[in-house]
């Protein structure tokens, strides 16, 4: 890096007849020009990971192709997503946010690259880990940071909280676990309904996977071929119990039995990519649906009030940290293929690391929602109506 | 008056509400039906009779016995902007999909702040039917009623059951649609007006069936019309009853019974379901803090089920539910004569 500073630098002494002679640029010096990107490899394939598979023929390509411009944008969204956590971290430390907090940093991979795979007209649900989902379908971070205060500049005006986020084709957001599971079932069922070739992501842990309505909906899934493709977020632990202990078999990409599945490594945003368009090309094609197990790791513990080091070790977290974050390992390699320069990812994090504070000020500083709000939204499209409040002469307003 | 009478039709509850279906099916294709046995059984209870024949398995879809995962999918579907019928084949077993009834459907506009409505109904018979013993008979009145977000209907007659079941398949929000087995087969006349493919009946507005100046009985499902025969008897002694039909739990027509409160100074309420925490109690209490309090000569009765898991031997079971004698007894004792 250095000796292309250099390069330039002397180049343009040459140029400008100043300075002449060879000169050292000190190290991290900004240099007046606009690097040249064509210095920059614009598309690289990479060999990634084959997956495991259930009941399919062949499987997603094992190689991915990535053009600089793709691997800076899915850098930009994975950043965001765990600059966003941590700062939620911080609020929720400083009793800011409040309630339930279940952070995403490590498995920002799987929600950038099903992102990648799919289009904004396909429709995605998940779990109550969905913060990192809630920013890839397109919900701004002042929006999220200002539902995880609960003011009424959040996405839901502060009456949802954490798990219950909401956008066009994004249904949440669902606390009950493996409720979220039949629901998707149920989208992709008005996908299919309207014949509009969409698909529906439908997304649970490895907790959720044994949840017998998720087992009523493969068989009814399979049975009609519903157009969903359901994602296993293996992140190896269902809140405190490892899921050896949880499960009989932990093959979760072959739990849907009769319904095809495929093992994805889940840390490589472009793994997950290749192995959701396959999914999603599979369901389109009205094969019906599709198991897809996502092996990840998520740093924090299950939520902020779990530590998330009684039943592992801080050795196994600093493991994955060091060798397996989904990040680092997008950067790396975008590095060593010359798609990109460290200052670019610098200045990126920089941005990301402002607009994250940005956001995080919009949503310390917003107002809590106003309190004529306590009872609207109750029914939809509805007259107004009267709801008690907490005694009898307490009569509130709700509208819709 | 021979002519109005020639334009009346007999009907029975079940065509009422295959009636209703069948108009919001065809009105709107968004509109589908699904539970088990409904497509090609015709319905448990011959409710859905034909609708499948006519639209078809994309509108008419037959489920495994899977409530969780079909009520699921059935709220699933209604997020998406569908507007599916969800039928339970009672609601006793509505029981094993409640979460979805309430945590994914009844919560879910209010958590999203007006972000995403949930159109959708959940039918099906609820309370006691005749032999069925324990675990077949629960009335769910009162479990549903108690939750924001939902709106619980239950009708009575054959105009109830269509103007009530469309205007639920209408509404943008998750309805509960209290059906009752024993008046499937109960015909009643309906008017030419009820007879329309517009014909809708308001939810949360109850109807006063018979007028009465000395008691008011308020009763919803079958049990209107014991209050109704009970009536007949009392008006014999000279005592007349203001019935009243309240259609709709929730939101419930209190203005309607504090209004005729206000005039009979005496009230009764009649219903299948267990006394603790139902839907007489909740009108005992709304009474109590509203206008007609000071109205009431008497303490509110409340006439309701035995509070028992219901018996299967037809002795036991007649005496597990409100007779028409005991209502009787009850407004003989409110207005102490």
């Amino acid at each position: 890096m250095k000796t292309m500073l250099t390069v330039i630098s002397n180049a343009l002494c040459r140029i400008t007849g100043k300075n002449v002679g060879a000169q050292t640029v000190p190290e991290g010096a900004r240099v007046a020009v606009t690097r040249n990107f064509a210095d920059f490899t614009p598309q690289v394939t990479f060999d990634i990971k084959k997956c495991d598979l259930h009941r399919l023929e062949a499987g997603p390509p094992v190689k991915a192709e990535l053009t600089r411009e793709q691997g800076l944008q899915y850098y930009r969204t994975m950043q965001m997503v765990r600059r966003v956590e941590l700062k939620a971290d911080q609020l929720y430390k400083q009793k800011i946010i409040r309630g339930f907090c279940h952070l995403y940093d490590g498995q920002e991979a799987c929600a950038a690259g099903i992102e990648a795979a799919i289009s904004p007209s396909d429709h995605l649900i998940t779990a109550y880990r969905a913060h990192g989902y809630t920013y890839t379908r397109g919900v701004s971070i002042r929006q999220i940071l200002a539902e995880l205060t609960g003011r009424k500049g959040g996405v839901a005006k502060g009456k949802g909280g954490s798990m219950h986020m909401y956008a066009p084709h994004f249904y949440g957001g669902n606390g009950i676990v493996g409720a979220q599971v039949p629901l998707g079932a149920g989208i992709a069922l008005a996908c299919q309904y309207r014949g509009n070739n969409q698909v529906c992501v439908t997304l649970y842990g490895d907790g959720a996977a044994n949840q017998g309505q998720l087992f009523e909906t493969f068989n009814m899934a399979a049975l009609w071929k519903l157009p969903c493709v359901f994602i296993c977020e293996n992140n190896k632990y269902g809140m405190g119990t490892a899921v050896e202990r949880a499960a009989a078999s932990t093959d979760y990409y072959k739990r849907g039995d009769f319904i095809p599945g495929l093992r994805v490594d889940g840390m490589d945003v472009l793994s997950v990519r290749e192995a959701t368009r396959f999914a999603a090309d599979h369901c389109r094609a009205g094969k019906g649906p599709i198991v897809m197990e996502l092996q990840t790791y998520r740093y924090h513990g299950h939520s902020m009030s779990d530590p998330g080091v009684s039943y592992r070790t801080r050795e196994e977290i600093q493991e994955v940290r060091s060798k397996s974050d989904p990040i680092s390992l997008l950067r790396e390699r975008m590095l060593s293929n010359n798609m990109a320069s460290a200052e670019e990812f610098k200045e990126m994090d920089v941005e990301i690391r402002k607009e994250v504070d940005d956001a995080a000020q919009f949503a310390t500083s917003d107002p809590e929602p106003p309190l004529e709000d306590l009872c609207n939204h109750v029914f939809s499209n509805n007259p107004p109506l009267d709801v008690r409040g907490t005694h009898p002469w307490s009569k509130l307003k709700s509208v819709s | 008056q021979a002519s109005i009478r020639l334009r009346m039709k007999s009907v029975t509850v079940r065509d009422a509400l295959n009636q209703a279906m069948d108009e919001e099916l065809e009105r709107d294709e968004r509109v589908f039906l699904m539970g088990e046995e409904v497509a090609q059984y015709d319905g448990a209870y011959k409710v859905s009779r034909g609708l499948w024949k006519k639209y078809g398995d994309k509108r008419i879809i037959d489920t495994p016995i899977s409530e969780m995962g079909f009520a699921g999918i059935a709220v699933g579907a209604a997020m998406a902007g569908l507007r599916p019928i969800c039928e339970f084949m009672t609601f006793n077993f509505s029981m094993q999909a409640i979460d979805q009834v309430i945590n994914s459907a009844a919560k879910t506009y209010y958590m999203s702040a007006g972000l995403q409505p949930v159109p959708i109904v959940f039918r099906g018979p609820n309370g006691a039917s005749a032999g069925v013993a324990a675990q077949h008979s629960q009335c769910f009145a009162a479990w549903y009623a108690h939750c924001p977000g939902l709106k619980v209907v239950s009708p009575w007659n054959s105009e109830d059951a269509k103007g009530l079941l469309k205007s639920a398949i209408r509404d943008d929000n998750p309805v509960v649609f209290l059906e009752n087995e024993l008046m499937y087969g109960v015909p009643f006349e309906m008017s030419e007006d009820s007879q329309s493919k517009d014909f809708t009946i308001p939810i949360g507005k109850a109807k006063i069936e018979r007028q009465g100046n000395h008691v008011t009985l308020v009763s919803h499902s079958r049990f209107v019309g014991h209050c109704l025969d009970a009536a007949a008897v009392l008006a014999k002694e000279g005592i007349e009853c203001e019935v009243i039909n309240l259609r709709t739990i929730r939101p419930m027509d209190v203005e309607s019974i504090e209004t005729s409160v206000m005039k009979t100074n005496h009230l009764v309420t009649v219903e299948g379901g267990w006394p603790q925490f139902g839907v007489g109690a909740e009108i005992c209490a709304r009474v109590m803090e509203g206008s007609a309090f000071n109205f009431l000569d008497a303490p509110v009765t409340r006439v309701t089920g035995v509070d028992i898991p219901m018996p299967y031997a037809k002795i036991l079971e007649d005496h597990s539910l409100p007779q028409v004698k005991d209502i009787i007894f009850s407004v003989k004792k409110t207005l102490n004569v």
